[in-house]
Formats: structure tokens, sequence, C-alpha cells
């Protein structure tokens, strides 16, 4: 009676862990020493969680991981209950189109590609994403069009400019409109906001949080600005978790 | 098929670069497939300009010379042969029929021929095409001229009209025989050999023409009306050359030795066919030349190709870090940079073509007056097709080195975009 309420508590938490970590150690390369050496970790559904971490503590490396980008030398990295330590590339790069939608620092954008068509590329290359996308409202091109709107980027002047005209952030809006697109389960976020100054920070995290949630999206957000961890639901030291002494600077 | 329309979105971005990348290939591709080309129409062209004839017969030269301007009409001949030479072999019993030629005047360009009436009976081309009369007759007064097509197109003459012929082969004469107008009495239709550009008259008429002059120079003073010249005795004294045809093909090497050592003067008597292969070994080491060349001009395209994208390939990191991110797999980024290379090959190539035909097209009329080259426009054959998908593909070889290289770059960054 006891062990199967515990079994289902435990069921029901791995159900709304979609990302975790167990004993993960990664060298980026194997004469190197560890980067990531992370005992355990893990983030809940829909969770907003802030990562901090001073220059060179191995966020990116962390989210490299957690995107399937990279596999850890031993221990498990679980997102959404799959181990993707042990997929082959090419099913952990599918596992990311379909899953996981990332926003970097900056230089989000293909040079040579339109507004919507740099939000489209996920569905490219993703068919649960271009399904998801089309359901939401009729075409690809049609939910590109209305992320755009979501974040203020539907003026005309806009979409007719090549998107290296665009300003920092508006390119932003850009990144996190095309990490949205088709819905993934987790949206990875590597510092989106350094490039950008205070008040459109703010006014940028606001159109994330907004987002993030009309599709309860679990959100990771590194940076090594400790500043904006209080506008997230939980906070978390990179250094506190990580267990490799890293060549940052403190 | 969506690294396909990456690539093609890509290249488009980059137009200027990949605009001069393609200009480049396309250039060479041109000069592979022009020299090719040439090779064949050459040959073709000058196998088709004179067939049925036997021998060759003009002053004691060499064989490629003579072919060279008695049939073709490049160059001149450095010897006349003497009327009674020409007489004395015409007697000969083995001998069916002869045809003379007597070259050196010109009519704006185009080369004067005085023959005979057996000309338009004997000439034969494209293996055994007989000349044809698109209008008009053949000439039977003394000032009366026949026109070769292209002759009578480009210089807009109609049946009747007048011609002044001037003295010399070259473009601009400064001596014109303007006081002895000759009239077109007819045109002949096209045959795609010099006989085109190529304006025919009577032995006679050239003699009527020279009739005041001395060794080549008007005498001063002396001036002849065109009525006087038909009263003259016009038999010539000299001709350039002669074709002759023989009652049996076994004859031709006897003919042949026999002509070659007449005694009255040094002639020398050449068989069509031989002095054509002859032609065509001096030109195989010009043509081998020019095939390593054009070799070499499309490498060095191609490795133009390779530099651009090389290049561009440090730039490249972080777009190649943001397909990553979005689901790309290293091998699409491979794909990439391959789909783009081979679309600037295959840009390259069809450029190429065009520019080939670009330059066909405006380049004949120059070939055929400073070469006898006719050029036909035809289609690309089999071979030239082989030539492209050889470029292509050494393209896409080329491409492999710089997609290599993104593909090994985009495994090792990974998400990161340190560059
Ligand atoms: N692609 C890579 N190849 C090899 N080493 C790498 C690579 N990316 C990061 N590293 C190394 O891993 C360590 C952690 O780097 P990482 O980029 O994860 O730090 P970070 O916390 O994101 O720093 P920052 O705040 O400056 O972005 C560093 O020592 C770095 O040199
Ligand atoms: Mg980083």
């Amino acid at each position: 009676m006891e062990t199967t309420t515990i079994a289902a508590i435990r069921k029901d938490e791995s159900e709304r862990r979609q990302v975790y970590l167990e004993d993960a150690r990664f060298a980026w390369r194997p004469s190197e020493c560890d980067v990531i050496d992370i005992d355990r970790f893990e983030v809940g559904r829909g969770e907003r969680l802030f990562i901090a971490g001073p220059s060179g503590s191995g966020k990116s490396t962390l989210l490299s991981l957690l995107g399937g980008v990279v596999v850890p030398r031993e221990g498990r990295v679980e997102v959404l209950g799959t181990d993707l330590s042990k997929m082959p590339g090419r099913d952990r790069d599918h596992f990311r189109a379909d899953h996981v939608g990332i926003v970097f620092q900056m230089f989000n954008l293909v040079p040579y590609l339109s507004m919507a068509d740099n939000i489209m590329l996920p569905c490219r290359f993703s068919h649960r994403r271009r399904q998801r996308a089309q359901a939401r409202s009729t075409s690809v091109k049609a939910d590109a069009m209305r992320l755009l709107a979501d974040l203020e980027l539907d003026r005309p002047a806009l979409l007719a400019r090549p998107v290296t005209d665009l300003s920092i952030g508006q390119q932003q809006r850009v990144a996190v409109a095309r990490a949205l697109i088709g819905s993934p389960e987790i949206v990875i976020a590597d510092e989106p906001t350094s490039a950008l100054d205070e008040g459109t920070r703010e006014r940028f995290l606001e159109l994330l949080f907004r987002e993030c949630d009309t599709e309860d999206t679990t959100l990771l957000f590194v940076s090594h600005d400790a500043r904006l961890g209080r506008l997230f639901s939980r906070c978390v030291l990179l250094d506190d978790l990580n267990n490799a002494t890293t060549e940052a600077f403190t | 098929m969506a690294i396909i329309r990456l690539a093609l979105k890509s290249v488009w971005n980059r137009r200027v670069t990949a605009g001069l990348t393609v200009l480049a290939i396309g250039l060479s591709v041109a000069m592979l497939l022009g020299v090719e080309k040439l090779r064949r129409d050459a040959r073709e062209g000058f196998a088709n300009t004179i067939s049925g004839t036997d021998l060759i017969v003009g002053a004691r030269s060499g064989a490629v010379q003579l072919l060279l301007y008695s049939v073709f009409r490049i160059g001149s001949a450095t010897n006349n042969i003497s009327w009674k030479s020409y007489l004395d072999i015409t007697q000969h019993p083995r001998v069916k029929w002869t045809v003379p030629l007597s070259l050196g005047d010109a009519h704006r360009g185009y080369r004067v021929l005085g023959t005979t009436l057996d000309y338009f009976e004997r000439y034969r081309y494209a293996g055994g095409e007989p000349l044809r009369f698109a209008t008009g007759k053949p000439f039977n007064d003394v000032f009366d001229a026949v026109l070769g097509a292209e002759a009578a197109e480009r210089l807009g003459y109609a049946l009747g009209d007048d011609i002044i012929i001037a003295h010399g082969a070259g473009d601009v004469s400064l001596i014109e025989h303007d006081d002895k107008p000759f009239r077109v009495s007819g045109i002949l239709a096209r045959t795609g050999t010099p006989v085109d550009r190529t304006v025919h008259v009577s032995l006679a008429g050239i003699e009527a023409m020279h009739a005041d002059w001395r060794s080549g120079m008007p005498v001063p003073g002396q001036r002849v009306s065109a009525d006087d010249a038909r009263e003259m005795d016009l038999t010539p004294e000299a001709i350039t050359a002669f074709l002759v045809g023989l009652d049996s093909k076994i004859a031709v090497f006897a003919l042949q030795r026999h002509i070659n050592e007449y005694k009255g003067e040094a002639l020398l008597a050449t068989i069509p066919g031989v002095a054509l292969q002859e032609l065509w070994d001096l030109m195989g080491v010009a043509e081998n030349a020019l095939r390593i060349l054009s070799l070499l001009v499309v490498t060095t395209g191609l490795l133009g190709m390779l530099t651009m994208i090389l290049s561009s390939l440090e730039a490249r990191r972080r777009e190649m870090a943001v397909l990553r991110s979005v689901g790309a797999r290293p091998l699409h980024i491979f794909g990439l940079f391959m789909s783009e290379a081979g679309l600037l090959a295959l840009l390259g190539v069809g450029a190429g073509v065009l520019l080939l035909y670009g330059i066909i097209l405006m380049g004949r009329p120059i070939a055929a007056r400073e070469f006898g080259l006719y050029l036909p426009i035809g289609l690309p054959q089999a071979r030239d097709f082989m030539v492209l998908g050889i470029v292509v593909l050494a393209g896409f070889v080329v491409g492999g080195v710089p997609a290599l290289r993104a593909y090994r770059l985009s495994l090792a960054d990974g998400l990161s975009m340190t560059v």
C-alpha cells in the first residue's frame, strides 16, 4: 500500500521532471579536466530557472549538454525522460530540433534569411514542431507572423528589412520567436540579454516570460549577471552544483 | 531539401562574390568548350569545303599553303603559274576536267575569284554537293560577276547591280577599278564554305580589269575603257592555281608525279585529303596546347571558388552554430557547403555555355572573314555534356574541402559561439 503510493509519487515526480542530471561529468577534450561534474540536478515542468555563474564556469557547456550537442563522459543527462547520453548523435540532433528551443547571447540569426524564415527554421528540421505550428495557426508562416506580432515585431518596415539591419534587441526577440515556434517543451537561453541595455533587458525578459507561460514552457536561463535572478521562479549558482574546478575568475 | 533552399539563399546573399566566382568558372568553361568546338568545326568545315577534286595544282610551295590559298582563301600565293603550263597539263590524257583559279583582287573585303564556267559545274563541297544558283545565272559577259550568298547578303546586292572591284586582297584597297564596273549576273545559294564569301568573275574579266595595268600598277596616262577592253585579247598570261579531276582515281599518283616533275616551271600538285591531313597534324600541336591551357584555366576557376568558400568559413561559424541549435546535424552543415559549391559549379557551367554561344554569335563573322571558318551554332554534343559533367563533378570534389572543414568545425564548436 505504502510502496505503491511512493511509486505513484515517484512517477508523478518523474513526469513533472523535464531535466535530470545524475553524476554527469564532461570534459571538452579527454586530456583536459572536467568542466562539468554534477551529482544531481533537476528542473521541473514549467519552471523558470536562472543559472548564474562567472565567465568560464561552464554555463554554456551545461546548456550544450542539455541540448544534446555534446554527451557526458559518464553519468546521465535526461531530458523529458530520455537519456541523451545513450543516444547516437543523429537522434540527439533530432531530439533537440523537436523539443528544445535555443537563444544565444547574440548573432542569433542566419544573415541571409528574412525575419520570418529565421523564425521558421526549426520547423524545417523538425516535423513535430512544424505540425504543432500548423495546428496552432493553420500554417507555419502564419504562426511565425503570430509570434512576430506577440513580440511587437510585425511592423511592415521591419519585415522588409534584412535581419542584419535589426537592432540587437530586435534580433534577440526574433531569436525568442524562433525558440518558441512549434512549442518545444524546453527553452534554453544563453545570456540573451547581455548585449541589451537595462530597460530593453527588462522588457525582453517580460516578453520571454509571457511567451513561456502561454505554453507552460520550461525556461533555462544562464547569465553571469546574478541581479537578474530575482525575476525567476528559481535561482541556482552553477558553482554550487558543479564540483568541477574551473578556471573561472572569482 | 531545407538545405538546398538555404544554400540558394546563402549564395544569393553573397551574389557579388558568388557572381564573380561563377563568371570565372563560366569563362574557363567557355574556353574549354570553345577550344573543343573550334577544333571540331574547323575540321568539319575544312573537310566539307572541297570534294570531288583529285588534285590541286599551284606554284611550288607547301601543300598546306596551296590548299589554304586556293580553296580556303587564306593567305595568298607567292607565285603564279603560267597559262601555258596550265594548258599543257589539261592536255594530259587522264585529265577529265580542270578549273583555273585566279586570285588577288577583292571587293569590299570579299575575295574576287577569276575562273571559268567549269567552276560552277565541277566544284563540289560537303561530300559531293554541287553549287546552286539562288538567283540569276553564271557569268557570260566579261563584266559579269557571280556573288557568293554571304557577299551578296552583306553588301546588299541584287541581280543587275553594279560593283566596283579593287586591286589587292585587303579589306581597304586604295586602287579601285572604278572605270570598269561589273554587273551581278547571279547569286549562289549558301554553302557554308568560303564560296559564300567570294565574288566570281570570268578569267577574261580579271584580264579586262587589268588591261591598262602593268606589274600591278595602273600605267599613268593610259586608260582603257570598258568597251575597248572587250575588244582586246583577254587570254590570261598566268593564273594562281587550278583544280583537276581525273577520269580514274588510279591515275592520281602518276599524274601528281608528272606535274611535280613538270619541266616548264616549278609546280606542285597535291591531293586535297593529304594536304588536309597535313593541316590537321600542324593544328594538332596547337590544339593540344590550347586544351592543356584551358584545363589549367578551369582549375584556376575552381580554385577561385575554393578560396571564396574557405575564406567565408570563419565568418560563418556563428551561422553554423545557429543552424546546429535549431536541429541541423553536422551532416546538414556538410550538405549546405557542398550544395553551395555544387550550385556555383552548376551556375558556372551554365554561364560558360551561355558565354560560349554569345562569343560564337559575335565571333562568327570575324572567324569567317579572317580564317574562312564557318562556326555553326549547333547544340552541344555528347562530348561537351561529358566535359560539363566532369567540371560540375570537380566542383563538388573541390567543394568537399570546405564542407569537410565546416563539418569538423560544427562538431567541435557545438553550440559555443566563442568565435
Ligand atoms: N567548444 C569548445 N571546445 C573546447 N573547449 C571549450 C569549448 N567551449 C567551452 N570550452 C571551455 O570550457 C570551459 C567553460 O566554458 P563555457 O563556455 O561553458 O563557460 P561559460 O560559463 O559559458 O562562460 P561565459 O560566461 O564567458 O560564456 C572554458 O574553459 C572553455 O574554454
Ligand atoms: Mg557562455
